[in-house]
């Protein structure tokens, strides 16, 4: 009797001791996989999530990596990351340079996806943020050699807005003008369609994640103008004109050219017209 | 101790070769005949099927989600389409039916490698014991859903997940998995027997749950014919399973396997040179029982 229950507790402390050997083991592997999934989290700076993607954190719990975009993308350009690839195994990504989004306006992928990590609030395939163009080698862009190209500007789908031309002087030659693309990320969607078409050896104009391709102003930042735009008046010190210490009839406007000394208008033996001045200078000698 | 050079000699001359083999076959043409139809889109443009075993799209109209993955992405805080919630009612459904292993044993492709390690351990007669529990899979379970809700960034099992993974790859592209299939078929094949799906997996713990009420079950109705040749127990990747209902005659046990552990693949039926499995409903009955419970009721009427 006494024999059996000894066996039993030898049992117990047995099924104890392998449950928290289990226990600890599975915790380990969980601790394992918790570290690497950050490292696994990362990716390569030319890979593109498809249209509608959600913020890669949200996307990573979202995609069950199905790959149903990838079938339904009538241009073939999603890939699902292969182990060992640089991105979350199993989840779909784009490279623009040898494969953009061509902007589907029914965006197959995302009406694909089964779990809403392409977010099907988007309807618009304008809309779509997959990442932002930046002209990132002002280098070598021909453009900035005075050279006409253009053909970012050109194949843009969303033409004259998310890629503008900004004409400037070129110093150079002295009398040419440069034709600067300009990338506007309130318009761009981040196909990569101009990244694929940059005619160099390397692309000049490059898609990248938004969160790589833009600066974030810090969120205590206000600007003056724009502030005072929106409650009608400055908000730090109110506008007062300024005094100058200036004898009577002298007044001071930059915008109206310096010091204005009042009724001297009148007295100035120069016309309004400088051809006049000149004219009426040889006329009188 | 079975004889593994005649493991099987018996079924065969008893039944031959076909009736000895039937479900394995038959388990074979189902996992091959899913990646088929997967691979008929990429490989010859039919494209029947769309998608991979997390998700997928049958002539543009079925959709089939996986539930445990689905979970997984719930869990983390995902709200899914109405196509995928469909897909999910539909595969539960079928699993709650057939039995949730169901899906080990004829669809998983891991299957295919677990199998070949278990065969290749009987012919090379190795025997290196499993120092996990079986219970194992269950804490794995646990360990993948709780993941999705304490670090962000989401699925993490699914990051190395070697049953997605290898169908995945098959369909999408290998890459490196192969690494991770490789690793199971050694450790199936010198660490542990039935090492990976019988003691691990999360997937098959899933399914396991899903499909612990489920109708079809493999009974041991002719048990008396038993010869005790424990063949069964030797090719089950559960063989836990088949005591209670083989041997359980005398303490009244029903003859049908109720563990949800067992994956309903069959071998155990082809094996049996006495017929002695076969597949039937959860409450299956031998007719004889069936007579005889009659007669007694009628005796106790009477």
């Amino acid at each position: 009797m006494s024999d059996s229950k000894d066996k039993n507790e030898l049992n117990r402390r047995q099924f104890l001791g392998n449950m928290l050997k289990t226990a600890c083991g599975v915790g380990l592997v969980g601790l394992g996989l918790g570290a690497y999934s950050k490292r696994a989290s990362t990716m390569p700076a030319n890979y593109i999530r498809p249209p509608g993607a959600l913020p890669e954190e949200d996307f990573l719990g979202a995609c069950i990596r199905c790959g149903l975009c990838v079938r339904d993308c009538p241009y073939d350009i999603l890939f699902l990351g292969e182990v060992g690839d640089e991105v979350a195994t199993g989840t779909p990504y784009f490279i623009a340079r040898s494969g953009p989004c061509e902007m589907c306006v029914d965006i197959p992928c995302v009406v694909a996806c089964p779990t809403n990590a392409l977010d099907h609030d988007l309807k618009d395939i304008e809309e779509s943020r997959m990442g932002l163009a930046v002209l990132i080698d002002q280098e070598n862009c021909i453009a900035f050699h005075g050279l006409r190209c253009e053909v970012c500007f050109n194949v843009c789908p969303i033409r004259n807005r998310a890629i503008t031309l900004d004409m400037q002087h070129n110093t150079r030659s002295g009398k040419h003008a440069l034709f600067i693309p300009v990338v506007h990320s309130d318009a761009c969607t981040g196909c990569g369609l101009c990244e694929r078409a940059c005619i160099l050896e390397e692309a000049a104009i490059k898609v990248f994640p938004m969160h790589l391709a833009k600066g974030e102003l810090g969120k205590h930042y206000r600007l003056g103008w724009q502030e005072k735009e929106k409650a009608g008046e400055a908000l730090v010190t109110p506008d007062t004109k300024h005094q100058y210490n200036l004898p009577d009839g002298v007044r001071y406007d930059l915008q109206g050219e310096g010091l204005i000394i009042d009724g001297e208008a009148e007295e100035t033996p120069f016309s309004s017209n400088p051809l006049d001045t000149l004219n009426s200078g040889f006329m009188d000698k | 101790m079975v004889d593994m050079t005649t493991l099987g000699d018996d079924a065969i001359a008893a039944k031959g070769w076909m009736k000895s083999h039937k479900y394995l076959i038959l388990r074979r043409i189902s996992q091959l005949g899913i990646l088929a139809l997967f691979l008929a889109g990429p490989w010859f443009g039919l494209w029947i099927v769309k998608g991979n075993l997390a998700s997928s799209l049958t002539l543009d109209i079925l959709p089939l989600t996986d539930p445990y993955v689905l979970l997984q992405a719930s869990l983390s805080g995902v709200v899914p389409e109405t196509a995928a919630i469909i897909g999910v009612v539909i595969v539960l459904a079928f699993y709650l039916l057939v039995g949730g292993r169901v899906y080990c044993s004829w669809v998983c492709p891991v299957n295919l490698v677990t199998d070949l390690a278990a065969w290749l351990r009987r012919k090379l007669g190795i025997r290196s014991n499993s120092q996990f529990s079986r219970s194992t899979r269950y804490w794995m379970l646990a360990l993948t859903l709780i993941l999705p809700l304490l670090v962000t960034g989401g699925i993490i099992w699914e990051l190395v997940n070697p049953v997605s993974m290898m169908f995945r790859g098959i369909v999408f592209g290998m890459g490196a998995a192969w690494v991770m299939v490789l690793g199971i078929f050694l450790f199936d094949l010198i660490v542990a027997k039935d090492g990976w799906c019988g003691h691990i997996c999360p997937v098959g713990a899933f399914y396991n749950l899903v499909g612990s009420k489920s109708l079809l079950r493999v009974n041991a109705l002719e048990r008396q014919a038993c010869n005790d040749c424990m063949e069964c127990y030797v090719v089950c990747p559960e063989p836990q399973v088949i005591k209670p209902a083989l041997k359980g005659e005398k303490q009244g046990a029903t003859p049908v396997i109720i563990s949800s552990d067992c994956t309903n693949c069959g071998r155990c039926i082809d094996i049996c040179a006495k017929d002695v499995f076969s597949y039937g409903g959860r409450h299956a009955k031998k007719n004889d029982d069936l007579k005889r419970e009659g007669e007694i009721s009628q005796g106790a009427q009477a």
